[in-house]
């Protein structure tokens, strides 16, 4: 049986490489949503939070969970918001 | 129960995936941004089915709470403020992958556990200390200033060595708190050595690093707490992040190493004499020439969103238009404080995007140009950085509005750029400086149209 590291190393290793696929080609003119939006992504950490937020131990690990869910909700819904107010604001030339 | 957690992870890495794809390419860049939020939703959703949840209370305020202040924060904030915006929500999100491997931390937790649990710990407080410092100087709240001193270095490399040692001897013996603790202070105050040298203008470069950093943390956490779509989503920002960082590098032409360390534009000595004289012109004159051209290129820098002045700049933009003359932007790539700066602030002042021209598009086409307008922009036209060797940004790729028949130059006074570099555009012969707020200055340009 591999170890799960393996696997996990395996999945590291491919998103990186597809990450650098997908960012390469992206024009100038749209960095900064693309950087906000990236930033919102990473707020995946929400998911991880969760799970120690819910134990229901009362712990120092569930409190710090719970800090976790906040700040990383705020990076989840602020990023999106913000990156779609600004590409709300991108326009072709009409005509 | 599980599985089907899985296989929903799974599918969120797709949506995640195919919109970052789809933020390639600016007609489909909102309903990308829009397709990754639902496989952000999806994950939480999933995340929610845990069987090892047994209390929601927490979560469901946490998640309230942190909801309510990003959908705030996100409607308020200026379009001026957003890169020090995209510095304090990285920030955050770093803190969130710190607290996670703190609390990731269990009694019978493997070595490799415990490694990434550090890790976790040392990226997300670099990030979390660091986009505090970045977002201090970008609100300007701090001096945005490089800060050096002696031995800085070796303040560093300490610091390193002590998050090094502390953090094995954390990974050897995790019953005791102290190493952990150290690791914690140590990484919190990394992240502010590593932003304090770094001065206003090479920001872009910064923020984009914290951006792959937060990515990383993450990462990180994914590994502490076993969990796929950490890694995957982390990783694909830590690369995004590592992507953009390069090509404001490549725009700057420095090294990587050399932005982070050198403290540019802290001690650097002007050695060349610059020839020529200073010409300025009036509002009136400016005018007159405007009047005439029939083809115009704006360069803009920090200034403009200094002065908040890119509506006035579209209502000059119409005008000349309207007067038949072509207008285009030339964007240079760390214009500003963050990637892509300046499309923004043009993009809220409803200035199309395929008028914003990237510099190596603007360039060949500068010599036809009759008027360049730059407001604002200092190092980035500077003419030095092609001839003269001297120069500290010898070698910098800028946008040659030199070669225009005409320069107007909105300044508000003689002082150069942030690295204290003269910019002999200044003194070409075909130069005019229209001194002033820019915003006054375009203000007063559109009367004279009117």
């Amino acid at each position: 049986m591999v170890p799960a590291v393996v696997f996990l190393t395996f999945i590291l290793m491919l998103s990186i490489f597809l990450g650098f696929e997908l960012i390469n080609k992206v024009p100038a003119t749209l960095h900064t949503p693309l950087m906000s939006g990236a930033n919102a992504i990473s707020g995946i950490t929400v998911v991880g939070a969760v799970s120690l937020a819910g134990t229901g131990h009362g712990d120092a690990a569930q409190w710090f969970g719970f800090f976790a869910v906040v700040l990383a909700s705020i990076n989840v819904v602020g990023g999106y918001l913000v990156t779609d107010r600004m590409l709300a604001m991108f326009k072709k030339k009409e005509g | 129960m599980d599985i089907v957690i899985q296989f929903a992870y799974v599918v969120s890495a797709a949506l995640f995936i195919l919109g970052l794809k789809q933020l390639g390419s600016p007609a489909t860049a909102r309903r990308g941004n829009m397709i990754s939020s639902f496989g952000m939703l999806l994950a939480i959703v999933a995340a929610l089915l845990d069987q090892g949840i047994v209390d929601y209370q927490w979560i469901v305020i946490g998640i309230i709470i942190g909801g309510g202040i990003g959908a705030t924060v996100a409607r308020m904030v200026e379009m001026t403020s957003m890169p020090e915006m995209v510095a304090l929500f990285n920030g955050f999100g770093g803190m969130a992958s710190l607290l996670v491997g703190m609390a990731a931390i269990a009694p019978d937790a493997a070595t490799f556990t415990l490694i990434t649990i550090v890790l976790s710990i040392l990226i997300g407080g670099v990030t979390f200390t660091g986009s505090l410092v970045a977002y201090g100087k970008l609100s300007e709240r701090i001096s945005s200033a490089p800060v050096l001193f002696a031995k800085q270095q070796v303040v560093n490399g300490l610091i390193v060595a002590g998050i090094v040692v502390s953090g094995l001897l954390f990974a050897t013996n995790p019953d005791t708190g102290f190493w952990l603790l150290l690791v914690v202070v140590l990484s919190l105050a990394f992240g502010v050595m590593v932003v304090i040298p770094i001065g206003g203008a090479d920001m872009p470069v910064v923020i984009s690093l914290l951006n792959s950093y937060s990515g990383l943390a993450a990462c990180a956490a994914g590994f502490a707490v076993d969990n796929n779509i950490l890694i995957v989503a982390g990783s694909l920002v830590g690369a995004s992040g590592i992507i953009l960082t390069q090509i404001m590098c490549k725009a700057m032409n420095r090294s990587l190493s050399n932005v982070l360390f050198s403290g540019f534009g802290s001690g650097v000595v002007e050695t060349t004499e610059v020839e020529g004289e200073i010409k300025p012109i009036s509002v009136e004159d400016a005018y007159y020439v405007l009047e005439a051209a029939s083809s115009v290129a704006v360069v803009p820098g920090y200034g403009m969103a200094v002065a908040q002045a890119q509506h006035v700049v579209k209502e000059l933009m119409e005008l000349l238009e309207e007067n038949g003359c072509e207008v285009n932007f030339g964007i240079h790539p760390v214009a500003g404080r963050m990637p892509g700066h300046m499309n923004v602030l043009l993009a809220e002042a409803d200035v199309p995007y395929d008028q914003l021209l990237e510099m190596d598009d603007i360039n060949p086409r500068m010599e036809t140009v009759d008027v360049a307008i730059v407001i604002g922009a200092n190092d980035v036209v500077n003419p030095a950085a092609r001839e003269n060797e001297g120069s500290p940004i010898y070698g910098m790729p800028v946008i040659n509005v030199d070669q225009a028949r005409t320069v107007f130059v909105l300044k508000r006074s003689m002082a150069s750029g942030f690295a204290g570099i003269e910019n002999p555009l200044f003194y070409k012969e075909n130069t005019r400086m229209l001194f002033g707020d820019a915003k006054e200055s375009i203000g007063g340009l559109i009367r004279e149209f009117n």
